[in-house]
């Protein structure tokens, strides 16, 4: 074999194992830091029994989950049942693939991008991969054979699509302004000035609009206990139900990596490296999410939709006119 | 509409950065701090030389609600009354505290214990069970 693509497979693997596993610990991190940060917030001390202050409860609640029985409703389309928590998963952990988390590096010669693959059309990857999310909670609403879970995932593709339309709107104004839709690119335009100075509409129509896309709260309507059980998931039981879990929190960490690429300069900062650069601000975004979820109440289903269509799109369509304008008149 | 949702935000924020609003409590680990009026099982009081405050009036008894305490009286060598028997059925007890404040002596004062769960089948606790609780506290 060619040794030069031997090299670069090696490197690529070795990058989309560490990247993988990185985002699975995060995950599983997330889970503690969610429930003891809410509980917090709420006054309580939160789980306080596994390990100290709780550290292992998520491993505890992933071997409870691990070893419970895995139902199949009997009248369930089955192939599609299987397949939904699938494709639900996948996509989130696949939009990693493009996002830059740190500076190159030289090891033994070779010349290592931090970012597994640069494509020059990253975002439209994302944006892409991304929405392919949402098949997965439509098929596992409507494969269950249940009425609760048919309306969370009609909910949620509803949702999506109409908050798909802002995200995608409001990341136009810095892909305009960079004039390029790598990631790469994107982070290293802004290693002088951070996006959120220049686009603040936009980061603030990302940031709604993000929070809607991954069903988080106050947006979580897809699966609003009070009135759908538990929505999409709620047939699922064991792994299934756990890869549900999963996926809705490694998407929560994707739009995380998206708003910190494209408003928070993505690696860049002074003194420390990169690569930590970027963890520290992306925690402050998963930070945000918990933060919000512990201190709003959820919207009502018509709500939602009226402050997606009548009102984000036409802020974010505003935004991408005034970028423009004031591209025009400075000359850019 | 932006100001109250600011102002959630800086409330549960205030909340997250100050550990000691938290109002859960630890109970099995760390014992609750209890009101100082708290009205656990009474309790029978000793005098300064260890013998019993109580002085077998009967007040007690008679005043109890659910009729748990039972007194039988006698006099000692100095011709001063002390109870010969006092019993009081935990399981009957309401924690009312009636019987504190029908006391004359201040010989029953109801104390903090409310960890009564027990595999027995009688509750009835006799008068050194009463006084074992003031006579660690003396000693």
């Amino acid at each position: 074999m060619d040794k030069e693509l031997f090299v670069f497979l090696i490197i690529a693997s070795v990058k989309i194992f560490i990247v993988f596993n990185v985002v699975q610990v995060m995950v599983i991190a997330m889970i503690w830091f969610e429930r003891k940060i809410m509980a917090h917030m709420q006054v309580r001390l939160g789980p306080m029994r596994v390990g100290f202050h709780g550290l292992l409860q998520p491993i505890a609640d992933g071997i409870k989950l691990l070893f419970k029985e895995d139902i199949i409703p009997a009248k369930a389309e089955k192939i599609l049942f299987v397949l939904a928590p699938v494709m639900t998963l996948v996509p989130a952990l696949c939009t990693f693939a493009v996002i830059p988390f740190g500076e190159a590096i030289n090891i033994f010669g070779y010349h290592i991008d931090m970012v597994i693959t640069d494509i020059n059309v990253g975002i439209l990857y994302i944006l892409a991969v991304s929405s392919m999310g949402i098949y997965g909670i439509v098929m596992a609403g409507w494969s269950s054979n249940n009425k609760y879970s048919l309306l969370g995932g009609i909910r949620s593709s509803a949702q999506m699509i109409s908050y798909e339309l802002t995200i995608g709107l409001s990341l136009i104004g810095v892909i305009m302004m960079t004039g390029s839709l790598s990631m790469v690119d994107i982070v290293n335009a802004q290693s002088k000035m951070w996006n959120l100075v220049l686009q603040p509409l936009g980061f603030i129509i990302y940031a709604i609009s993000a929070i809607a896309e991954v069903n988080r709260c106050p947006f979580d309507i897809p699966e609003a206990e009070t009135e759908l059980v538990a929505g999409y998931h709620t047939e699922y039981s064991s792994m299934k139900f756990s890869m549900f879990f999963m996926a809705e929190y490694a998407n929560m960490i994707t739009v995380s990596a998206i708003a910190v690429t494209f408003f928070f300069g993505g690696w860049h900062g002074p003194y420390l490296p990169g690569v930590v650069w970027f963890m520290l601000k992306l925690s402050f975004c998963l930070f945000g999410f918990i933060w919000l979820r512990s201190t709003f109440p959820r919207l009502r289903y018509d709500q939602l939709m009226h402050f997606g269509w009548k009102i984000l799109l036409p802020l974010s369509l505003f935004n991408i006119l005034i970028t423009g304008l004031i591209m025009v008149v400075r000359g850019l | 509409m932006i100001i109250p949702l600011m102002k959630g935000l800086a409330l549960t924020f205030k909340r997250f950065i100050n550990p000691f609003t938290c109002v859960t409590e630890s109970y099995p680990d760390i014992r609750p701090r209890l009101a100082k009026r708290f009205r656990g099982l009474p309790e029978l009081q000793v005098e300064d030389d260890g013998r019993e405050k109580c002085v077998a009036c009967g007040l007690c008894a008679k005043v109890c609600p659910s009729q748990c305490i039972s007194i039988e009286g006698a006099e000692d060598e100095h011709f001063r009354r002390y109870p010969k028997m006092y019993e009081l059925d935990s399981f009957r007890c309401i924690f009312c505290g009636f019987c504190e404040e029908a006391c004359p002596e201040r010989a029953i004062l109801l104390g903090d214990s409310f960890e009564l769960a027990t595999d027995k089948n009688s509750g009835i606790l006799d008068k050194e069970k009463l006084l074992e609780s003031a006579r660690r506290k003396k000693s």
